[in-house]
């Protein structure tokens, strides 16, 4: 017995066309949707701030809609999406009007809480967790600035929960992208929760496919041996055993190989024999990839240990405003008159009294954008990038203003500013931290869509 | 560079040759994989591609310090260098803030030449 589960997206501002095409073409058991990087919390944080109602990856509803006919005509099919943010109870009450709108109200909708520990900061404070920062050690105390978001990953147990509840969709906040894959299988087949060696291999399937198309042919050194616009997003089959088949769809674009599934394993990870998520600690230094049929490839050979007992806790912060603007120099001298502009722009801000706290100039195409390699001093043309942070929001819009009268009153040759002014951004720092596991308490809510 | 050993062989090759890569962001580090095409060419990179080659080939990051990981199942190793990403995702004023394009940069780090290096191309 296998359990088919597919990924079709990846990051929030995933191919919206790609949930659909995948079930049109695949039969899959589940379908998981992964929407949340480090900072698109802190976002959608931002987001709820301005609209209690909102904070949640509203392409999720974009994509549930377009899968209204499937849901209907595949009674195998089911989803697990960590789309609900910040906010998964508006986002199952925006995805529950959807369904009983298409006429499916009856389908049942389970949803995750409890990854959100913002409102329990200080009640975890005081209770001794300093929220140390993982990479600068120092405590959560030392930092003045106001906390947008603070949220635990979650793992694969209450995913497990809400379809052992009979969720035929699982919406939940942020859970390790892997889990949303563990979730079902260990639903399939039973698994316990120390089996730590089946948990690792469903994990390594779900890190293999959890950045969609990334393992099939996207992002491939060798990207010029597929068909990317037609590429197919992954199915991992994974049997009793916890071992993965990567596939994709057939006659879908893309490639599964052993190339692409390893390069795919080893993106951002950190030391390969602990792979940490919430479920188990994963060792892939004896995990083996091996062709077996075209777009197949077998993954076997995870090892895994207990679970971690604290969990991962991305928590981000207010960090002032930031704007980029670019434009393009041309000619003999490009770089230089890219330099002068920069500089232009710089001695302006500074005649007119602002000082800008970060202050950054790149001159694409004279290999500037990986910092001391591939100098071209002699590109005769190149795109100026000035990027400025400031906390203050009306220093980083004056910032934004001064490149507009370069067209004018700067150096012959240049061109592009038809792009209108720099929008500028609230900029959200990010806090790595821990919190003890038995401190988050998580909540598994299954109801029919219509009554969400 | 120059000293080439006899005239047909060149002294160096790029990493490229042997293997590819894919790299990403955690934070303010980013992780650089590199995934040897055959066993033999595994050997290789173990034996010379260290983590203070990694970090000599980087000189403008900003790097503390690289850390080297082995994955001999599936031939790869994997490399972190730490506080490269002057602020990561967040905070970066580089267009690249996430390190997506060390992994197509380092195919063109340079090796001693091997002697063996048909046995370790691409197949």
């Amino acid at each position: 017995m296998i359990v088919r589960i597919a990924n079709a997206a990846g990051f929030l501002g995933d191919n919206l066309d790609a949930p659909r095409r995948l079930v049109e073409s695949a039969q899959v058991d589940y379908l998981t949707l992964e929407y949340l990087a480090e900072l698109t919390m802190s976002i959608l944080a931002n987001l709820r701030e301005k609209d209690p109602e909102a904070g949640y990856a509203r392409d999720f509803l974009t994509v549930l809609r377009s899968l209204v006919p499937a849901l209907e005509a595949q009674e195998q099919l089911r989803m697990v999406t960590n789309g609900g943010g910040v906010n998964p109870l508006s986002c199952a009450a925006a995805a529950g009007a959807i369904l009983k709108e298409a006429g499916v109200g009856d389908v049942a909708v389970g949803v995750v809480t409890g990854d959100d520990i913002r409102p329990r900061l200080a009640e975890l404070r005081a209770a001794g967790c300093k929220f140390e920062n993982l990479d600068t050690h120092e405590p959560l105390s030392s930092l003045a600035a106001p906390i947008v978001s603070a949220n635990a990953y979650l793992g694969a147990q209450p995913i497990a929960e809400a379809l052992a509840g009979g969720a035929r969709i699982v919406v939940t906040g942020r859970v390790a992208d892997a889990s949303l894959t563990v979730g079902p299988a260990v639903h399939t087949f039973g698994w316990k929760w120390d089996d730590y060696q089946r948990l690792a291999g469903a994990s390594v399937a779900g890190h293999l496919i959890e950045c969609g198309a990334q393992v099939t042919g996207g992002f491939y050194t060798h990207w010029d041996e597929v068909d990317l616009a037609a590429v197919g997003y992954p199915i991992a089959e994974i049997d009793e055993q916890g071992h993965c088949v990567i596939t994709k769809p057939a006659g879908s674009g893309g490639r599964v190989s052993r190339e692409t599934v390893c390069e795919q394993l080893v993106y951002e990870i950190g030391d390969g024999a602990h792979y940490l998520t919430p479920d188990v600690d994963v060792d892939f230094t004896q995990v083996t990839a091996e062709e077996i049929g075209p777009d197949r490839v077998a993954v076997r050979g995870a090892r895994g240990g207990p679970r971690p007992e604290t969990l991962k806790v991305s928590l981000a912060y207010r960090a002032g405003f930031t704007a980029s603007m670019q434009v393009l120099c041309y000619g003999k001298g490009a770089v230089d008159k890219a330099r002068r502009c920069a500089e232009i722009v710089r001695r302006r801000l500074e005649d007119a009294g602002c000082k800008l706290a970060r202050f950054h100039a790149e001159c694409l195409g004279a290999g500037e954008a990986v910092p001391g390699l591939n100098a071209r001093p002699d590109a005769e043309e190149v795109v100026l990038r000035l990027s400025a942070a400031d906390p203050r929001r009306e220093a980083v819009e004056r910032f934004t203003r001064e490149l507009a009268p370069l067209a004018t009153a700067g150096p012959a040759g240049l061109a592009g500013y038809a792009a209108g002014r720099a929008p500028v951004r609230e900029v959200f720092a990010y806090w790595p931290t821990l919190v003890p596991r038995d401190a988050v308490s998580t909540k598994v809510d299954v109801r029919k869509a219509r009554e969400w | 560079m120059s000293k080439t050993r006899s005239p047909t062989k060149p002294a160096t090759i790029s990493l490229g040759r042997v293997a590819h890569t894919r790299s990403g962001d955690k934070g303010n580090h980013a992780n650089l994989g590199v995934v040897a095409y055959t066993p033999t060419g595994y050997e290789f990179l173990v034996r010379e591609l260290t983590a203070d080659r990694v970090a000599a080939f980087f000189p403008g990051l900003g790097t503390s310090r690289v850390e080297r990981f082995e994955l001999p199942g599936i031939c790869a190793l994997n490399f972190v260098l730490y506080d490269c990403l002057a602020g990561g995702a967040s905070q970066s004023l580089r267009l690249d803030t996430q390190g997506k394009l060390l992994g197509t940069a380092a195919l063109d780090l340079p090796l001693p030449a091997p002697d063996n290096l048909l046995q370790m191309e691409r197949p």
